[in-house]
């Protein structure tokens, strides 16, 4: 049953981003992106990291996708009218590129030479989290626990990456007074 | 869940080829830019399949981290994909050629 679910996350993931890079509508391309993501939560909800499968719904297909979105209508750009296949240097470049590359991937991890697969450990023995190190949990607890414990530096240093991002882009979107 | 962590890399690893695809094949910098953040989920795929097979919590933290700097960076772009089209009335890479001649 969760094999199936894993089958069908991966399936929308990988299809809907596909669609992505060839559809030639730019809303069109942000609607698959926003899909291939919550498919990707739904990916991190079968590795039992709700958490984050829950912060990516948020953030991710919610408000990067919706920034992504508000860009493309503010900036209305005229659609490639095909373009893509106008262009056959590029096209035939990189399908091939594209080919080798899922090549590679798959010769790495299927087959009869990939990595050894490991035993899945059971969450559920230590649901607080205690002991040695931070093992894996499923509890947002222990994020805090090691966000504020192990963490601490690039936390703090995080919080001011996002502040001087802020800053930045007011900066950046500020309208220049013509002398 | 009998699915294997190769499953879960070789997921993330198309997904990645598919951003990669996006990035060389597309003139439009938005989408462009849509395919760098495909990349970028491609690799918190792996690093969540890693810390659950692991049996510990950092890969989840660095996925936090990266989603965080992640938003920051979009943010960012964007405003300066905006500047862009202001000084020259176009985001697509085949006409931004100032620096050719």
């Amino acid at each position: 049953m969760i094999d199936l679910l894993f089958y069908i996350f991966a399936a929308i993931t990988l299809i809907s981003a596909l669609l992505m890079v060839v559809s030639p509508n730019a809303v069109n391309s942000a609607m698959c992106m926003i899909v291939s993501f919550v498919a990707t939560a739904g990916m991190f909800v079968l590795l039992e990291a709700y958490f984050l499968a829950v912060i990516q719904i948020l953030v991710y297909a919610g408000a990067v996708m919706v920034l992504f979105l508000f860009i493309i209508m503010l900036l209305d750009v005229d659609k490639e009218t095909n373009q893509i296949l106008k262009d056959k240097l590029t096209l035939g470049a990189s399908i091939i590129g594209f080919a080798l590359l899922v090549v590679m991937i798959c010769s790495a991890f299927c087959g009869n030479q990939h990595l050894p697969e490991t035993t899945l450990l059971p969450v559920l023995e230590n649901p607080t989290g205690e002991g040695i190190g931070i093992p894996f949990t499923t509890s947002a607890k222990s994020f805090g626990y090691s966000l504020f414990t192990k963490y601490m530096l690039p936390f703090q240093v995080t919080g001011f990456l996002l502040l001087s991002a802020m800053i930045g882009v007011i900066v950046v979107s500020k309208k220049h007074k013509e002398n | 869940m009998t699915v294997g962590i190769n499953a879960f890399i070789l997921v993330a690893g198309l997904l990645f080829a598919i951003g990669l695809l996006g990035v060389i094949l597309r003139k439009n910098t938005l989408i462009i830019y849509m395919s760098l953040e495909l990349m970028l989920n491609a690799v918190n795929l792996a690093l969540v399949a890693f810390s659950r097979y692991n049996g510990t919590m950092d890969g989840n933290l660095f996925v936090f981290f990266i989603i965080t700097v992640a938003a920051a960076e979009v943010a960012i772009g964007l405003a300066i994909i905006v500047a862009l089209f202001r000084l020259r009335q176009t985001v697509m890479v085949d006409q931004l050629t100032s620096l050719s001649r």
